[in-house]
């Protein structure tokens, strides 16, 4: 178990490697030049050419790169062209609020699905089960910013029950930042007011953000419901008079683990990414808005950085879940 | 006389088969159905077909009753009117009561009206009848998420390929790539790359592809490597084919089922990509009618003017809902493993 952690955290190491270079040489790939759009229409070229040597951007590309990769290692993740705000910087603020979202949507998504899924296959083939499978395919059919934009519409504008948008009322004030997740500390300095404020907030982002991965479990918990209710030793304890209930609470709830950790797997990324969609919706300060911006104005330190983040996230995400399969599930074995 | 062999029958009760539980599966029948008024929206708009203005009643006295060729598939009638023009039109701007707002054309007298007999969706700041606009825009998703399909299967597909049939460190290079490709977002990585190339359908559809080709790399390395060892195979490498014509004559039309199930599947969420960057702004531009920029530009309006943004919207929604559907529906079909 311990040389297996082992050997996977080393294999990371080349995975990052490649990740820094891939994302390098994309954005330098690409057409655009930053500097010239940051120094503005009326920049002389000689303009240019000295903030292109205080970027750095003069120097020739393999050049440019060592001097990026050993920065990220030093926790200098470049600096924007356009504000001159070191990148990593603007990282920690806005990635917790993504984080934060991502995290609130995994959380909707099993809360809801789980139960989903097992109703679902307990009433197989009768209506509950038509149901939720008419609403699970709907919901992977809709467009998260569609959804977000009739959350809105609905419980913002027309009821009222929720704000708008944002992440905490700008008249307030915020909890002291420790994690970064106004939820979390909020609970952590003992506001409860900001708690319930920053939860009403997180809400419709978080369900119109929760709607694939929500679907998505559903349909693993009916399949997997139904495999195991199948199963020789579950009729076995079904003859000795077990009910039903037990059944379910020893069996089937043990794989509602494995759908969950491979929904996170699978949606990870896509969640981290996707919530570009929905921060703009709901006008949510995280990186998906933090690198449409820089995207829009083609600041590509920016754009490397939150590209880079997500991929990081995304490997060593998988990384934690390939390795609790084996805790879960005693079957999967380690090589 | 001996009766033919029966390796045709089989095949053909095989399909048989195959369509019966097609057609007994509701949920794939209303995709299709879905799926064909689309084509039948994007296919016969007014302004793909060779000569729109016989759709307006325009005449060519020089060309009456000429037979189908090149130029006219269907022949000209009486008046010289080009017949496929004439057949096309009836699903496109015959359904469409306002071509004019297609092209961007506005009426400021008729600005937000809601939905009503003469809009049935309603109006949007310029007086511009959005359930014109939203039929218009079916022949822009379809399109551009056709386009993003195509390019990555063939993108994909010829990496994959060549990484599956040539082996050793040419498989091991093109799937790392593959592999660091698939970890970074998707989304961002088109937003960039069509931010960077500059507004545009045709943009926009290379940068989702770009980052849309890894699924089908992975795809088909994985079904080419479990034909290239089948005897057809060293049949014809015994014969003395090349490499080249083996994998393109020989693996390729036989691992053609799976990427095809994947290109429906995908379909709808590449519709979903394009309206997607349409939203944030990257992308198609107005006055092209795009459902996702529709969206965009209406949530300036609510909720006041709730009718602009719904209807886009459920457009998108039934396009990526069709096109799922009928993919499951062709992946049970055609795939007797995944059938449930």
């Amino acid at each position: 178990m311990i040389t297996f952690i082992v050997r996977r955290l080393v294999l990371l190491v080349p995975v990052f490697i490649g990740l820094t270079l891939l994302v390098f040489t994309i954005s330098h790939v690409l057409p655009g030049d930053p500097v010239k759009l940051a120094a503005g229409p009326q920049a002389t070229a000689e303009e240019i050419a000295s903030l292109s040597r205080e970027f750095g951007m003069d120097r020739p590309l393999p050049q440019q790169y060592w001097h990026y990769a050993t920065g990220l290692l030093q926790g200098d993740w470049g600096q924007s062209v356009l504000t001159r705000r070191p990148v990593a910087a603007d990282l920690k603020i806005y990635l917790p609020a993504t984080l934060e979202l991502v995290f609130a949507a995994i959380f909707l998504a099993i809360l809801i699905g789980i139960p989903a899924g097992l109703l679902s296959a307990i009433t197989a083939n009768r209506w509950p089960d038509y149901l939720t499978r008419i609403l699970s395919l709907a919901s992977i059919a809709m467009p998260r910013f569609f959804l977000a934009l009739v959350l809105q519409l609905v419980f913002a504008m027309s009821l009222a029950w929720l704000p708008l948008n944002g992440r905490f009322p700008i008249i307030d004030l915020p909890p002291p930042a420790i994690t970064g997740m106004l939820t979390i500390d909020s609970l952590l300095a003992g506001d409860w007011l900001a708690f319930t404020t920053s939860c009403e907030h997180l809400l419709m982002p978080a369900l119109a953000m929760s709607l694939s991965p929500l679907a998505t479990i559903t349909r693993m918990m009916r399949a997997s419901t139904l495999d195991v209710l199948q199963q020789d030793y579950v009729l076995t304890e079904r003859a000795l008079g077990l009910s039903q209930s037990l059944i379910i609470l020893k069996y089937v709830l043990r794989n509602a683990f494995s759908s969950t950790l491979t929904v996170i797997g699978l949606y990870i990324g896509w969640l981290l990414s996707g919530s570009v969609l929905v921060e703009t919706v709901f006008d949510w300060p995280g990186i998906g808005l933090y690198a449409t911006k820089a995207i829009v104005t083609q600041d590509f330190m920016p754009v490397m950085g939150v590209t880079l983040s997500i991929g990081f996230i995304f490997v060593l995400v998988n990384l934690v879940i390939d390795l609790l399969y084996g805790v879960i599930n005693p079957k999967v074995r380690y090589q | 006389m001996t009766t033919p062999s029966t390796a045709h029958p089989s095949r053909w009760q095989n399909w048989q088969r195959s369509l019966y539980r097609f057609r007994q599966s509701g949920l794939s029948i209303a995709g299709l159905a879905i799926v064909l008024v689309l084509l039948v929206i994007a296919v016969g708009g007014s302004w793909i077909v060779p000569f729109p203005e016989h759709i307006s009643g325009g005449i060519n006295t020089a060309a009456r009753f000429k037979p189908p060729s090149s130029l006219y598939w269907f022949g000209t009638n009486e008046l010289g009117q080009d017949v496929f023009t004439l057949v096309m039109a009836v699903g496109g701007s015959w359904i469409v009561p306002f071509p004019e707002h297609i092209s961007g054309g506005i009426n400021t007298a008729a600005r937000f009206k809601p939905p009503s007999s003469l809009y049935w969706f309603g109006t949007n700041e310029l007086g511009q009848d959005v359930f014109t606009l939203v039929m218009a825009g079916a022949r822009v998703s379809l399109i551009a998420g056709f386009g993003v399909v195509m390019i990555a299967a063939i993108l994909g597909g010829l990496i994959g390929a060549l990484a599956g049939y040539a082996g050793g460190w040419i498989d091991d290079v093109l799937m790392r790539l593959t592999d660091l490709m698939l970890t970074l977002p998707s989304l961002i990585l088109a937003m960039a790359i069509a931010a960077a190339l500059g507004a545009g359908l045709d943009n926009m559809v290379f940068a989702i592809s770009m980052s849309w080709w890894p699924g089908f790399a992975r795809l088909v390395r994985g079904e080419v490597i479990a034909k290239k060892e089948d005897l057809f195979v060293q049949a014809a490498r015994a014969l003395g084919a090349s490499d080249s014509r083996i994998l393109l004559r020989h693996v390729l039309p036989n691992v053609m089922s799976p990427i095809i199930i994947k290109m429906s599947l995908d379909m709808g969420f590449a519709i979903l990509a394009v309206a997607a960057l349409g939203f944030i702004g990257i992308g198609v531009k107005p006055p092209t009618p795009e459902w996702g920029s529709l969206l965009s530009l209406a949530r300036g309006y609510l909720p006041d003017y709730w009718w602009t943004a719904i209807f886009p919207g459920l457009a998108i929604f039934f396009a990526v809902l069709g096109f799922n559907l009928l993919g499951d529906g062709l992946r049970d079909l055609f795939d007797p493993k995944a059938r449930r």
